[in-house]
């Protein structure tokens, strides 16, 4: 049998702990396609959506309904006043039409404009019936419909799911993984041997970057062949972002690792890392949404500048070369957990 | 030549309130090629002595040298040249027995095989299974062959039988032999007195924090003065016998009235037994129960502190 050198035992170690346990690899592998599925299907690009209005009853309701009938991308219902009020609010219906004093001339539109279906709705009814009543419109336009790849929400959210599988695989590979060796004391026991700490943490972030790859390519082919996402940027410069963001998640778990005795300490730890990161740096949707005055927070956060980075090289095929200040974010979460994580680790005990 | 391990005025208090003072000041030397046994009840400062002797504990002050090489200075040639068993390390479950010793071995620059290191142990057939599914006294003994990879000069076994059944026990004893016949030094922790008397040249009998006896089993055994217990009970009520006639016994080292009867400690049972018996039956008493053994190391440890070792197994912790 040949002797390995240590760090390669080390990361074939932990690569055969690692496929040994199905569940692990589901979460890694799979889920994340799981998710790319679940959310394009949910939010895919709908063409012909039908809306739902209420009609509210009174002598005019009837022609009303009948003038509707023929409006395109409406689904009208007929209904008294207090009913679509409640169906108005628990979102069944999307507008309230109601003539204010029994002339279908003169008529009441109630509902929510911070939604979006209700203030389509409301604009497609008026210039339905507008037009019915013999308004002309003045100007001819067409409509052109806008679904290239690149600009949907799928492909906004298949680098947002990659940087969130790199920021969970960092924390749980390392993270998780060092704190149950230490309850085992099998990081004591390790230590009793000439292994260096080097060797060690070397081996640890190896197998965490090998585990990485399969990750990367599992997500993105998946959402090629399903979604048809495609990459407009240089491979190799999302490879060197990819790794910087795996190393950069390796050592934040290593940090919350570093003194956690317990599993309910670490996944305490990992929580409070990660849930925040989950809304505030823009996998779902845009940090743009939160108000101008935090961004300057939002963009320091270790996720926020891979998730760029990764964004502008996919989506907008940007050259590495214009991400400087997302690299340097990175690279210094990269360095200071590390050295700080080192100084305060416990190895054994 | 220098002796394997050599300690002198070694502390360890732990920070804490109040401060635990789990060694208060020891020494000894362990010479090459000898089984040295640590024994004392838990709490008694064995494993943080073992563990200032493995480098995984700073003492608080006192030196401990290994092969003449100081901790803190020399601790990667110290680290090739031992190999460690710590109590309850759980090795991990989802590699193979074979896998396992290779990557302890990938860690030392000279070695045996895994295969050699099965073989030492008797895992040779276990050498594709997962280390979850091997018995209690299988893993203690992987735990065991992952000492010797390295070929290791001394080796530091701390505790290595505690939990394990009588079978499992005597294959690990029988491991500690072979190493012995090879020439290794070792230095082993228990509390089971019979496990020290079978496998050590040496013991040091550790109570509280400090050495309160130290030399070869059967010197121990020697220094009661006698070497026989005869333990009996009678049927009598134990307050209203006179135990005079016990007293007088020849050769009487030691007598204890124990919750169920007595315990007396002798030079020689072949002149005290029948006068043991004939003197009860002068008084109309009759023995209940009568068992006779050789002093052992159990019974210099209650020689020395009036305490059992078991006694203290609940009511002190572990360090």
């Amino acid at each position: 049998m040949k002797t390995l050198s240590p760090i390669s035992a080390i990361t074939l170690a932990r690569l055969r702990e690692f496929i040994r346990r199905p569940e692990t690899l589901f979460w890694v592998y799979f889920f994340p396609v799981l998710m790319i599925v679940v959310l394009g299907i949910a939010f895919r690009n709908q063409t012909a959506e039908k809306f739902d209005v209420d009609v509210a009853k009174s002598p005019v309701s009837e022609s009303l309904l009948e003038k509707l009938s023929t409006a395109p991308q409406i689904r009208p219902h007929l209904f008294e006043a207090a009913e679509s009020r409640a169906r108005l609010r628990t979102g069944k219906t999307n507008l309230i039409i109601a003539p204010k004093s029994g002339s279908a001339n003169d008529l009441d539109y109630t509902f929510d404009p911070t939604r979006p279906g209700s203030l389509t709705a409301r604009n497609l009814v008026d210039d339905h019936l507008q037009r019915l009543l013999g308004r002309v419109d003045v100007i001819q336009s067409e409509n052109i419909r806008f679904a290239e790849p690149g600009g949907r929400y799928v492909d906004f959210l298949v680098p947002g799911l990659l940087a969130m599988g790199l920021m969970g695989g960092g924390l749980w590979g390392i993270g998780f993984a060092i704190v149950d060796m230490r309850i085992r004391k099998l990081l004591k026991r390790l230590m009793a041997t000439p292994m260096t700490r080097s060797h060690f943490l070397l081996g640890m972030m190896a197998s965490r970057l090998i585990f990485m790859v399969p990750q990367i390519v599992i997500l993105l082919l998946f959402s090629y062949w399903i979604f048809d996402v495609r990459i407009y940027g240089n491979w190799l410069s999302i490879l060197i972002v990819v790794l910087i963001g795996a190393v950069e998640f390796s050592v934040i778990g290593l940090l919350v690792a570093a003194r956690a005795q317990t599993l309910e300490t670490v996944s305490g730890l990992m929580n409070v890392v990660m849930l925040p990161m989950y809304t505030l740096c823009g996998i779902f949707f845009s940090y743009e949404r939160f108000p101008a005055i935090s961004h300057p927070f939002i963009k320091l956060l270790p996720l926020t500048p891979l998730i760029d980075s990764l964004r502008a090289l996919i989506l907008d095929g940007k050259s590495i070369f214009s991400l400087g200040p997302e690299l340097l974010i990175m690279s210094g979460w990269c360095v200071v957990p590390f050295v700080v994580a080192l100084w305060i680790f416990r190895w054994n005990d | 030549m220098q002796p394997a391990i050599r300690v002198s005025n070694l502390v360890k208090t732990y920070r804490g309130k109040p401060p635990v003072e789990a060694v208060r000041g020891i020494d000894f030397e362990i010479q090459n090629g000898e089984c040295y046994g640590v024994l004392g009840p838990n709490g008694a400062g064995k494993t943080t002595t073992i563990e200032i002797l493995e480098g995984l504990l700073t003492a608080s002050s006192g030196t401990a040298e290994i092969f003449g090489l100081k901790w803190g200075v020399h601790g990667a040639a110290i680290r090739q040249r031992i190999g460690v068993s710590l109590q309850e390390t759980q090795l991990s479950e989802r590699l193979t027995v074979g896998e396992t010793l290779q990557l302890f071995r990938s860690f030392y620059k000279t070695g045996i095989d895994a295969q050699e290191a099965m073989r030492r142990v008797s895992l040779e057939e276990k050498a594709n299974a997962w280390v979850k599914t091997l018995s209690g006294g299988q893993k203690q003994r992987l735990a065991v062959a992952t000492a010797l990879v390295g070929e290791p000069d001394l080796i530091f076994l701390d505790e290595p039988t505690t939990g394990l059944d009588p079978t499992s026990r005597r294959q690990i004893w029988e491991i500690v032999e072979s190493l012995g016949r090879e020439g290794k030094t070792i230095l082993l922790t228990t509390h089971y007195m019979e496990e020290a008397e079978r496998l050590c040249d040496r013991v040091a009998i550790f109570d509280q924090g400090r050495i309160i006896a130290e030399g070869a089993p059967a010197d121990l055994i020697h220094s009661l003065g006698a070497e026989h217990i005869i333990e009996f009970s009678i049927d009598r009520d134990l307050n209203q016998f006179d135990d005079s006639l016990i007293r007088r016994l020849p050769t009487l080292e030691r007598f204890e009235q124990l919750a169920g009867g007595f315990r007396i400690t002798v030079g020689q049972p072949h002149i005290v037994l029948p006068e043991l018996i004939n003197n009860l039956a002068q008084q109309q008493i009759a023995l209940a129960s009568l068992t006779t053994r050789h002093a052992s190391l159990e019974d210099v440890f209650v020689g020395l502190t009036g305490r059992h070792l078991t006694d203290q197994n609940q009511s002190r912790n572990s360090s």
